[in-house]
């Protein structure tokens, strides 16, 4: 293999398995080591910047990053990082000062449509450089899907509030409870770039027998947890059932339960293992008592008198062909008949944008979803702009915030007349964290703790109120205990050839066996070749240049500790552990570094 | 020294023998010596050969003296017997041991000083006895420990660190043990694990007295330019005269050496030692030539490695004594104690 460049910024990057997952790629383990240092107004301000909601985030992301997370390829499960944001964001002091203000209006108007998440991180990334940013949004209050479709007793109210609000006030103008009915006439009002951020906010239906008989009972389930939310539907039958396995069904089941049901069951046409659904969302609708039923395929909605009464299903089982590709089988069983008074139907969402004429130079594609540039974000009509579930369907919101993110850069480039493709590099640095002959400036002793499991209120209270929120949160002291099991991934192992005298101390000491001195191969050999064989292909090899002995230095990336003891062991310093900081580019400039200071509690 | 706790985490697909046992099971505390040092890579090495030979810890004894070297015990096995004696008097207690207990491996680790100097007159009569141990001194020249005097196992041609000479001529240890009787004379590297690990795994299954010579450098006093015995004099000067493979008895072996230049070797237990010359003109079973060999290689400032001698006739101290089969530990109370009628007899053989 030739040596590894580390002087590209993705290598260190890729290290950093949960930045590296995440579409904002917020730097985590920085965050989560200000949160163990009870410094959490800093730990707020570092997401804040990269991902806009961090209280928001920090109980609803999809987390992308737990999975990656290095600690569960170590022990079992991965840091509790979405719980740790929300201590930051739960525990952090005053922030109005720190945000950026709204400088000069700098002469261009930007139309927003659609106040959720991207847009909202189009206005955040736009409004410190001057840009009069309008917000249109059919809804009185901002915040899309995060406000209509996520119920307040995993999303408080006050939290969404709070975080939407910072950016309202930081100067956008606001043109609520106003619907877009046509671009063209949009575009007519002359602004200088037009970001479309309308979600996918139309929930698919099912035509099966009995769909449009029994219609007063069935609703969708995003229109369900809206007029939810809005305080529009506010009882439900005693008996529901769910369809779908998303994570819209698992809200819909909770609320239903919340609204008086009796007996909520949730169906799924698949099996379990393949149900869209996040596992701890799966997990609170099961520890709430509902029953999920898998293999359930709905048949038919059945009536006595012109009135829903049960809902029929055909049982199923998957296959799965050589390519991997699934099929539903009908099994033969006889049909199951599940009676109930209300169905709630979460089968999936599209987009819809029957008020973009089609003549006005935006293509749309053969599935009548809009053609977007999967680097700038601009439809075919410059100056039109696409992110979030608008542009190429449901995501979540974290995905919502890097899109809204990049789609500013874009706006900001166009209307400065640069090039959009034209991408600003991220901000990188690589710093010796060495501050003593075997001290580091960073906690890299790893701790055995096991994950902590958040606290949950309790369910005969939190089952009767629809808005009050299950999970409590970690107190300091859990999140202290948790803060310390990551393992600091972003503290790089670098490594200096021509340092090296070959003394072997690394690969005896690495608790790990993730260091191997060996002759040079292929890559598929090479990775056969050391100490114990690096079989996950998704992590890296670090290859240095030949030593003297013509051998090179491999190290295997995947279960690094970063405990450094390959530094300390090193006679001539030729491991050093330094710390790799990634900083996404931004349109807006970085917020001020905070004092750096003790936090005094 | 490392100030935290080597971590516990191990690589999730770290391989067991067939004691249900990983390599990380073998190991001691974490080291104190100085980050680099070559003693910290024969631990290591000797971690790597009781996993691969699969030993039950608990029917290891680890004996040795003062120094450096001698601390490193503490560093692996940390679930077999220790001694740790006063200063070059490992071998009398190993030899004590030995004959109290002789089903125990008996490992001994010990250093230049340990063993050139305080220890010599206890070194050479556990050689000639040909106590049952494998004895491994970690041999850097220099006494570390008391900050870099010469030892007397440096070199003439090596000048400590501030660049002056040393007015004494070496002792060769592993010409001495040849001499003396010993049955397996190796010298190794301990940058050179593919050499050290089978050769000490060789030595733990010879029967008799195994020396093997590891040049261990020190990193902080005699690993300058003008030391012989630093990584890199060592390294240039390295001269392979053999490999050595182990096969235990139930395993075929795997030649991967050109026909005609390998030996196969039978111990005791059954197991294969595999012996492949690198150098044609050396013999390491022939004490006659091996030993003036040897000579010419140190008077070129080369250092031979490898097996350097070979008695294929295993013969330990139990052997030459005629002691019981079994341990004294489990020799019962009625055969130690075969009551009067017996002493009588004695008694009157006397008279």
């Amino acid at each position: 293999m030739r040596p590894t460049d580390t002087s590209d910024p993705a290598y260190f990057h890729k290290v950093v398995d949960c930045q590296w997952a995440c579409p904002a790629h917020t730097p985590v383990p920085e965050y989560i080591r200000l949160i163990a240092q009870g410094r959490y107004t800093d730990a707020y301000l570092i997401n804040w910047e990269s991902n806009v909601f961090p209280g928001i985030l920090g109980r609803t992301c999809d987390r992308p990053c737990e999975p990656a997370c290095r600690r569960g390829r170590v022990e079992e499960k991965p840091v509790a990082i979405c719980r740790l944001k929300r201590v930051a964001a739960d525990n952090r002091g005053v922030i109005d000062h720190l945000i950026p203000q709204a400088p000069a209006r700098n002469g261009k108007r930007v139309a927003l449509i659609g106040a959720g998440p991207a847009s909202l991180t189009v206005a955040r990334d736009l409004l410190p450089l001057g840009y009069d940013c309008v917000l249109i949004e059919r809804d009185r209050k901002a915040g899309g899907l995060m406000r209509k479709n996520i119920p307040s007793f995993r999303l408080p109210v006050a939290v969404l509030d709070e975080e939407t609000g910072r950016i309202l006030d930081m100067g956008a103008t606001a043109r609520f409870g106003e619907e877009v009915t046509s671009m063209k006439a949009l575009l007519d009002e002359g602004f200088d770039a037009v970001f479309v951020g309308t979600g996918a906010p139309r929930g698919k239906d099912l035509s099966i027998p009995g769909r449009a008989e029994a219609s007063e009972n069935i609703h969708i389930g995003t229109d369900f947890l809206s007029s939810v939310s809005f305080r529009h539907i506010e009882t439900i039958g005693k008996r529901v059932v769910v369809i779908g396995g998303g994570n819209t069904a698992m809200d819909c089941c909770r609320t239903a339960l919340r609204l008086g049901a009796d007996s909520v069951t949730v169906t799924v046409r698949s099996p379990r293992a393949d149900m869209k659904a996040s596992p701890w969302e799966i997990e609170d609708a099961e520890r709430e008592g509902i029953p999920i039923l898998d293999n359930h395929s709905p048949k038919e909605f059945r009536l006595e008198n012109g009135k829903l009464t049960a809902v029929v299903f055909e049982k199923m089982r998957a296959e799965y062909d050589d390519s991997g590709k699934r099929r539903l089988i009908p099994t033969g069983e006889s049909d199951v008949v599940i009676p109930c008074d209300d169905v709630l139907m979460a089968v999936g969402q599209d987009m819809a944008f029957p008020w973009i004429e089609r003549d006005i130079g935006i293509a749309f594609d053969a599935r009548e979803q809009p053609v977007v540039g999967k680097v700038d974000f601009q439809s075919t009509r410059p100056g039109v702009f696409f992110g979030g579930d608008a542009a190429w369907g449901p995501e979540n919101i974290i995905w919502a915030v890097a899109h809204g993110h990049q789609a500013a850069i874009s706006i900001d480039r166009f209307c400065q007349g640069q090039d959009v493709m034209d991408r600003p590099a991220p901000a990188t640095t690589l710093i010796s964290q060495k501050m003593g002959i075997h001290e580091w400036s960073y906690d890299n002793d790893p701790t055995q703790v096991r994950r902590l499991n958040v606290p949950h209120a309790d369910p005969a209270l939190a089952l009767r109120d629809l808005s009050m929120e299950v999970e409590l949160g970690f107190d300091a002291a859990q999140a202290l205990l948790e803060a310390r099991r990551c393992l600091n991934c972003d503290i790089q192992t670098v490594f200096s050839t021509n340092l090296c005298i070959e003394c072997d101390g690394c690969v005896d000491i690495c608790p790990v066996d993730c260091i191997t001195f060996t002759q040079n191969a292929d890559e598929p050999d090479l990775r056969e070749m050391l100490r114990v064989p690096a079989h996950n292909t998704e992590q890296d090899l670090y290859v240095s240049e030949a030593l003297p002995t013509a051998r090179v230095m491999v190290k295997d990336e995947d279960v690094c500790l970063h405990c450094g003891l390959c530094a300390e062991r090193c006679p001539t310093g030729a491991w050093d552990m330094q710390k790799f900081l990634y900083n996404e580019a931004h349109s807006s400039p970085a917020i001020q570094a905070p004092e750096r200071k003790q936090h005094v509690a | 020294m490392t100030h935290i706790v080597k971590p516990q985490f191990r690589h999730p697909r770290l391989a067991t023998n067939s004691q249900g046992l990983t390599r990380r099971d073998y190991e001691g505390v974490i080291s104190t010596l100085c980050a680099g040092c070559g003693h910290d890579s024969v631990t290591a090495a000797i971690v790597e050969a009781c996993f691969e030979l699969e030993l039950p810890a608990h029917r290891v004894a680890k004996m040795s003296g003062i120094g450096c070297s001698s601390k490193t015990t503490n560093y692996f096995l940390n679930h077999s017997h220790g001694f740790n004696t006063v200063h070059g008097r490992m071998p009398s207690v190993a030899t004590g041991a030995n004959l109290a207990n002789r089903d125990l491996t008996y490992l001994g680790v010990s250093g230049d000083g340990d063993t050139a100097s305080i220890g010599m007159g206890q070194f050479v009569h556990a050689v000639r006895r040909r106590v049952n141990m494998l004895y491994i001194c970690e041999n850097n020249g220099t006494y570390g420990l008391t900050k870099g005097q010469f030892s007397a196992t440096n070199d003439r041609a090596s000048k400590n660190r501030k660049g002056l000479d040393t007015p004494f001529d070496s002792i060769d240890l592993c010409n001495m043990a040849i001499e003396l009787g010993a049955g397996f004379v190796a010298r190794s590297f301990s940058g050179d694990k593919a050499q050290l690990v089978p050769l000490i795994k060789a030595g733990i299954r010879y029967k008799g007295f195994a020396l093997i010579d590891v040049i261990s450098p020190c990193v902080t006093f005699n690993n300058h330019a003008t030391s012989t015995k630093s990584y890199e004099y060592v390294r240039d000067h390295n001269h392979m005269i053999g490999r050595v493979d182990l096969v235990p008895a139930a395993e075929e072996i795997e030649a991967d050496y050109a026909p005609g230049t390998a030996t196969d070797v039978t111990l005791h237990d059954g197991s294969q030692m595999r012996f492949a010359k690198l150098d044609e003109t050396y013999d390491p079973t022939d004490r006659e030539t091996a030993l003036p060999a040897l000579e010419r290689y140190r008077n070129r400032g080369e250092v031979a490695t490898g097996l350097l001698y070979l008695d294929a006739r295993e013969a330990d101290l139990h052997d030459l004594i005629g002691t019981p089969e079994q341990p004294l530990n489990e020799i019962s109370e009625a055969e130690l104690c075969p009551g009067s009628g017996p002493l009588a007899s004695i008694n009157a053989a006397h008279r």
